[in-house]
């Protein structure tokens, strides 16, 4: 089977990502998904903005009074990396060099959960110190929707990287597992980009006024 | 790794368990017909109880309450679970078909998009058994649906999650399959319009789904998770449900309706025995008709009070539309015209089409005028409206569609006499239903009104309205006594049944073998099965040696998914009630059977099979019996 052929690092094509017809309908049908999953967000945004500082009455905080820019910082910074890393590993992945792949993945990961550590301390001291909960106003419903789909998606794209590195630990690359781990790649991308516009939206138009 | 070995068990048990784990597209457009088929009779007869009660004023044929389930689900069944999978089963029938592949590009998925839309509209109807369905209306605006009792909404909210993310699947497995999958030869402007139509309501599915999507999940946010998008007491908005239901769903009429134009652009050119007249303005048109689609949400919205610049923006955007519509009519007007025209059953249909949908076209744009619009909100002339739009279109397309694509579909040919009935019967019972309900809003009946008083002049009208529901139903029951009747003398039919056929789907030996193709064939121009044939030719050139052939491994893990999915939205839905502790259990079970199956797929490698060259020499071209 062309899936399980055995490579060497002259045999291994180009684009192995894009070497089979499944590889191909893959490649091109995670891009329209992540259309799809750009207009998700792009109505999760919209949202936010039309009810940000939305709240009941006076006593709920708003959003100038609860973000700050240094955790915010390190979290953007923290994702940033984390994209680079994963740019690294699908550089080794072209390059059929397994072990370096799989590491730049395990850095990414690393990366990847100290993000998710740092919005779940940010959640938590929203919910404890300012008490901004998902159910105390229509702010707070909206802030940790698109936020916390966002995090969802951490969740999801570790998870997911984590499985396939497992799974292909022993075996190395093959032109079967390569789309599935540039998909995962490009997935991760993706979370960055919300990650930006999130940065952006929420937390510097949220400082500033 | 052997090739049909697990294609070899028989009987009932074997046929059913084909069916739950199949990948075939020709298998997966047979169940999106059985169930699409079930919801249409599911959503008619709550139609037929509509008419009944609002046959004589003051009548007591149902509640007040029962009423305004019967409506909502009528209108939900109908666009979600009837016309969606009817349609979705003609493209997965013939699209792959027509373009030249072996397969649409995700055989799995597709099935996970079947079983995803089953098992949501099962889980919406299970509302009728549990407690009551959901009564706000089609469109379940968030100051009515939050305020509903009991647990109706949440079964709407959490059904149609659920179908929706089968349909955003299938949308994007059509897009890569005309992208990818083509045979040679087949280029873009090639393309029978059936293909063009299913292109295009694939990218509006893949666009207008996910803001149905983000309202929905704020809808079950809000009604079992206690969040306020919607509350106002809470500092949310009302409205924002509004927008996203209608920037969803005014795509969503084109999603349906696009590929009805798709199949009356196929029976045209068939039946006058000609080519379909401006090609290229039918795909521009098309494509206009779908980016367009998008622009004009907000005149379901002009009495919400956006003002009178959004009012008239969103005015004009609509009437523009007419202009791309137009086009298509015209084209297919002058298909017919100088044909040599064979009036078959679906011909019937096409050919009642242009004016039944011209004249929901043309209120339409009287609506389109926000002013006048002001008066015709929320009266029957809307209801007349869009059920010209959506019968008149969509419903049409699919009763010649069915007709059409039978042979394709099952090898045999439904009765032309039984047919010409059943279509007589709906013609007649559909124009009688909804022309007289533009005149019953035009003199202030209400939609959505339980029931009306004697003597204000509305009596005559609303008889004979449901009188001509009667007529439909009666159609509609012909047409089920002729399947059964195909299906039990099971006439096979062979090879282009309608001897016209101009396209590559009629090429094929019937039944169509399950590897679709045994040489991908050779397409030299637009209809390419006519070009051979005016070559003399009864077979495509093929455009390869004979080879072994990839086919996808059947899985009963999309049953699973969505299985996981159903469980998981019960848990959901009764988790805020007192005394069920088991509800977040249930929600965390049938999460972790999902994601498991998803893992489960992840891990396992599924290489599929290949069947060897020598098989298909056998198999002498006379199909498959897969």
């Amino acid at each position: 089977m062309a899936a399980e052929q055995k490579f060497t690092p002259q045999t291994w094509p180009e684009s192995p990502e894009q070497a089979t017809l499944e590889g191909k309908n893959k490649f091109l049908g995670f891009w329209f998904f992540l259309g799809g999953e750009t207009v998700l967000f792009a109505s999760l945004f919209a949202t936010y903005l039309a009810l940000k500082d939305s709240v009941p009455s006076d006593t709920h905080a708003k959003a100038a009074d609860l973000f700050e820019l240094p955790l915010v910082f390190l979290m953007t910074m923290l994702l940033l990396t984390s994209s680079l890393t994963s740019v690294f590993a699908m550089y080794h992945m072209k390059n059929y060099n397994f072990k370096k792949m799989q590491q730049w993945l395990f850095i990414t990961v690393v990366l990847g959960l100290a993000f998710l550590g740092c919005e779940i301390y940010e959640f938590n001291h929203y919910y404890h110190e300012y008490e901004h909960k998902f159910t105390s106003s229509a702010f707070g419903s909206a802030f940790y929707t698109l936020v916390g789909f966002h995090g969802g998606h951490v969740v999801f794209g570790l998870s997911w990287i984590i499985a396939l590195m497992i799974r292909n630990a022993k075996r190395g690359l093959n032109l079967y597992n390569a789309p599935k781990f540039y998909l995962a790649s490009l997935y991760w991308h993706f979370i960055d980009v919300v990650w930006v516009f999130i940065f952006t939206v929420v937390y510097l138009m949220g400082m500033v006024g | 790794m052997s090739t049909i070995a697990h294609t070899q068990k028989k009987g009932f048990a074997g046929t059913v368990w084909e069916y739950l784990t199949t990948v075939d597209h020709k298998k997966i457009a047979i169940l999106y017909l059985l169930a699409g088929g079930f919801f249409f009779i599911v959503g008619g007869i709550e139609a037929m109880m509509i008419r009944i009660q609002l046959a004589v004023p003051n009548n007591d044929f149902v509640s007040a309450g029962l009423f305004n389930e019967i409506i909502t689900m009528h209108g939900t069944t109908m666009i979600f679970l009837a016309a969606m999978p009817l349609l979705f089963a003609f493209m997965n029938a013939v699209m792959p078909l027509q373009i030249g592949a072996r397969d649409v590009a995700f055989p799995f998925i597709n099935a996970l998009g079947f079983w995803l839309f089953f098992f949501g509209g099962l889980f919406l109807n299970l509302s009728w058994f549990l407690g009551g369905a959901p009564d706000a209306g089609w469109t379940s605006y968030a100051s009515l649906s939050l305020a509903s009792e009991g647990h109706g909404i949440d079964f709407y909210a959490l059904g149609l999650q659920i179908s929706g993310f089968g349909t955003l699947m299938g949308g994007i497995n059509f897009l890569v399959t005309i992208i990818n999958m083509r045979a040679p030869g087949m280029t873009y402007m090639r393309m029978p319009l059936f293909t063009w139509t299913t292109f295009v309501a694939s990218a509006l599915i893949l666009f207008a789904f996910p803001p149905l999507t983000v309202g929905l999940f704020m809808l079950i946010f809000d009604r079992m998770f206690g969040s306020g998008f919607f509350d106002v007491s809470m500092g949310g908005n009302t409205i924002i449900w509004e927008h996203f239901f209608w920037i969803f769903g005014h795509p969503e009429v084109y999603i349906l309706v696009l590929p009805a134009f798709g199949i009356f652009s196929e029976i045209f050119p068939t039946f006058a025995r000609k080519r379909l007249f401006g090609y290229s303005s039918m795909v521009f048109a098309t494509v206009l008709i779908g980016f367009l689609g998008f622009m004009v949400w907000a005149h379901h919205m002009f009495t919400t009070g956006l003002g009178p610049i959004a009012n008239a923006i969103f005015a004009v955007a609509t009437m523009a539309i007419a202009v791309p519509t137009g086009i298509k009519i015209f084209n297919w007007i002058l298909t017919i015209w100088g044909g040599s025209i064979e009036f078959t059953v679906p011909m019937l249909y096409a050919v009642a089409f242009i004016p039944s949908f011209v004249m929901g076209g043309v209120t339409g744009v009287m609506q389109a005028a926000a002013p006048a619009d002001y008066q015709f909100h929320d009266s029957y002339f809307i209801v007349a409206h869009f059920h010209y739009v959506i019968v008149g279109g969509i419903v049409l397309g699919l009763l010649g569609g069915a007709h059409f694509y039978w042979p394709l579909m099952f090898g045999t040919m439904l009765s032309e006499k039984l047919g010409k009935i059943t279509f007589v019967l709906f013609l007649v019972g559909f124009h009688l239903t909804f022309f007289i309900q533009h005149f019953l809003g035009l003199m202030g009946m209400p939609r959505r009104v339980w029931t009306f008083l004697e003597g204000q002049g509305l009596e005559t009208g609303n008889l004979i309205s449901s009188i001509g529901a009667a007529f439909m139903a009666l159609g509609i029951i012909v047409l089920l006594v002729n399947v059964v009747i195909t299906q039990k003398n099971n006439v096979q039919v062979g090879r282009d049944p309608w001897k016209d056929g101009r396209t590559l789907e009629w090429a094929l030996p019937s039944p169509t073998p399950y590897y679709n193709f045994k040489q991908l064939p050779l397409v030299r121009g637009l209809d390419a099965f006519w070009i051979e044939k005016l070559e003399g030719k009864t077979e495509m050139t093929p455009a390869e040696p004979i080879g072994d052939i990839h086919m996808p491994n059947n899985s009963f893990m999309p049953f699973v998914i969505s299985l996981g999915l159903f469980i998981a939205a019960f848990g959901a839905m009764y988790h805020a009630d007192e005394g069920k502790g088991w509800a977040i259990p249930v929600l965390i079970i049938g999460m972790l059977i999902t994601f498991g199956a998803m893992l489960y797929r992840s891990i396992k490698d599924d290489h599929g099979y290949h069947i060897h060259k020598e098989e298909l020499l056998d198999d002498a071209g006379k199909g498959g019996t897969h």
